[in-house]
């Protein structure tokens, strides 16, 4: 392609000033745009009204296309258990019968462990879910993963609230709209959860490594402790999540630190539950809103 | 007519909050960036100077980077094709790939350093199949552009 006719106006100084005008007004642009980020960066909820008022518009069509496309990213798992499903039949049976055994003792531990807790007078609600939504759509083009559900306030969805799936933890809600909200995932490196290991207590520090998985970071100093196949779930520890949720199992180790995988992964998760945030020194408020004065439950930790 | 390029960088910004795709790792190329680029080399006199910052802004609000980002990165893009316009005595279809691809690589790197800014740990590598999936998409984006662009002069 020859040259294209250059902006440069030749003499007319009226369009030279327009152009130079046109200059100024582009890198003024620039600039307002860099304190923008420098605002974003210290408070980063500060515009998230604009996203979640953007998110009004775009996320009724994402829901509409996710109901059509629904199962479509598991295709290749699907073919392949049909492919294994006589050999898996008769594992999944065995299984079956190991675990019957194991759930009838759970869930004699679970009524021990009520009864012991009422004994001890600590009344932390067990069933705190606010809304049970869809994931949407995410982030895909940037390097935050952020996801998007089909609930907002109008369910009750507030910032700080834990989202879990049946399988495990998915993330805490970020921003939140009126039919809608966004979700800092637990693969983001900015999403930081005190998690232990299920079998015994090793204690470790869980953050997302922005590529679909996990960083976990022993607490104590010395060998690493964990083996491929650990399962680590939340601790309960600094509020928001409450304690035991499945979160990640180990799958490889580096040096000083293991890299997992979510239990619940993002990309495969349909529904999730938004639930109250943990904190056993605030009492939820659905249960004693008749007694506001009295902290109950105080001696939770 | 004059809307339809704004209209369709507008739509392409927006493209990955509609696609019903949970990502687990920025997979995405820029689609909005692309397309920008794309009129831009097609017709230089198409946009003033400064539509970089209000199209920048709405990809900001669309993408979930913080705002400010593309409207600082795009304003930026934007001046330095305009340099590179003036240097430049003829461009060919490779130049503008290159232009595109340069501009890709620059916003989703300055678009990294902002994540970094702001508290994430996100590694270098995570972007560099965003830049080679922007780099094979830009033919079919220059492809889309002639198409519309065509279809909104005969209309």
């Amino acid at each position: 392609m020859a040259r294209p006719p250059s902006r440069r106006p030749g003499v007319n100084r009226r369009a030279q000033y327009g152009l130079f005008a046109s200059y100024v007004i582009t890198i003024a642009c620039a600039v307002v745009g860099l304190l923008l980020v420098v605002i974003s960066a210290a408070d980063p909820a500060g515009f998230a009204v604009l996203r979640a008022g953007a998110a009004t518009f775009t996320s009724p069509i994402a829901s509409t296309l996710k109901s059509m496309v629904r199962g479509f990213g598991t295709i290749d798992e699907q073919i392949v258990a049909y492919i294994d499903a006589g050999s898996q039949n008769a594992d999944l049976r065995r299984q079956v019968e190991t675990n019957r055994v194991k759930l009838i003792e759970a869930e004699a531990v679970a009524q021990e462990n009520v009864r012991l807790k009422k004994l001890l007078g600590i009344a932390q609600e067990s069933q705190d879910r606010v809304a049970i939504a869809r994931m949407i759509s995410s982030s895909s083009s940037i390097s935050r993963r952020l996801a998007r559900i089909n609930a907002g306030s109008n369910a009750g969805v507030a910032p700080g609230m834990p989202v879990r799936a049946p399988e495990g933890l998915v993330g805490r809600v970020l921003i939140v709209g009126p039919s809608s909200a966004d979700l800092l995932l637990l693969t983001d490196s900015q999403n930081i959860v005190p998690v232990r290991r299920a079998k015994d207590n090793i204690g470790a520090i869980c953050s997302g490594r922005d590529d679909g998985t996990l960083e976990i970071k022993p607490l104590s100093a010395g060998a690493n402790p964990f083996h491929p196949g650990d399962i680590l779930v939340t601790t309960g520890t600094g509020g928001i999540y409450r304690p035991n949720i499945p979160v990640a199992i180990v799958v490889a180790l580096r040096e000083g630190y293991a890299i997992g995988v979510p239990l619940a992964s993002p990309a495969r998760v349909e529904t999730v539950m938004v639930e109250r945030a943990y904190d056993a020194n605030i009492p939820a408020p659905v249960a004693r809103s008749t007694a506001p004065g009295e902290a109950s439950s105080g001696t939770a930790q | 007519m004059d809307g339809t390029p704004i209209l369709t960088v507008l739509l392409a910004s927006a493209l990955p909050t509609l696609l019903p795709l949970v990502a687990q790792a920025p997979t995405l190329p820029p689609f909005g960036l692309l397309l920008f680029v794309g009129w831009r080399l097609l017709h230089h006199e198409i946009w003033p100077l400064w539509m970089a910052a209000p199209l920048g802004a709405f990809d900001d609000v669309m993408s979930g980077n913080p705002l400010g980002t593309a409207i600082f990165l795009w304003s930026v893009i934007n001046l330095a094709i305009e340099m590179v316009d003036t240097r430049l005595f003829w461009r060919d279809y490779w130049h503008d790939w290159l232009i595109a691809l340069g501009a890709a690589a620059a916003f989703l790197f300055g678009g990294l350093v902002f994540a970094r800014l702001s508290g994430s740990s996100a590694p270098v590598a995570l972007i560099l199949p965003q830049i080679l999936w922007s780099a094979l998409l830009y033919p079919l984006i220059v492809r889309v552009v002639a198409r519309t662009d065509r279809w909104r002069m005969m209309a």
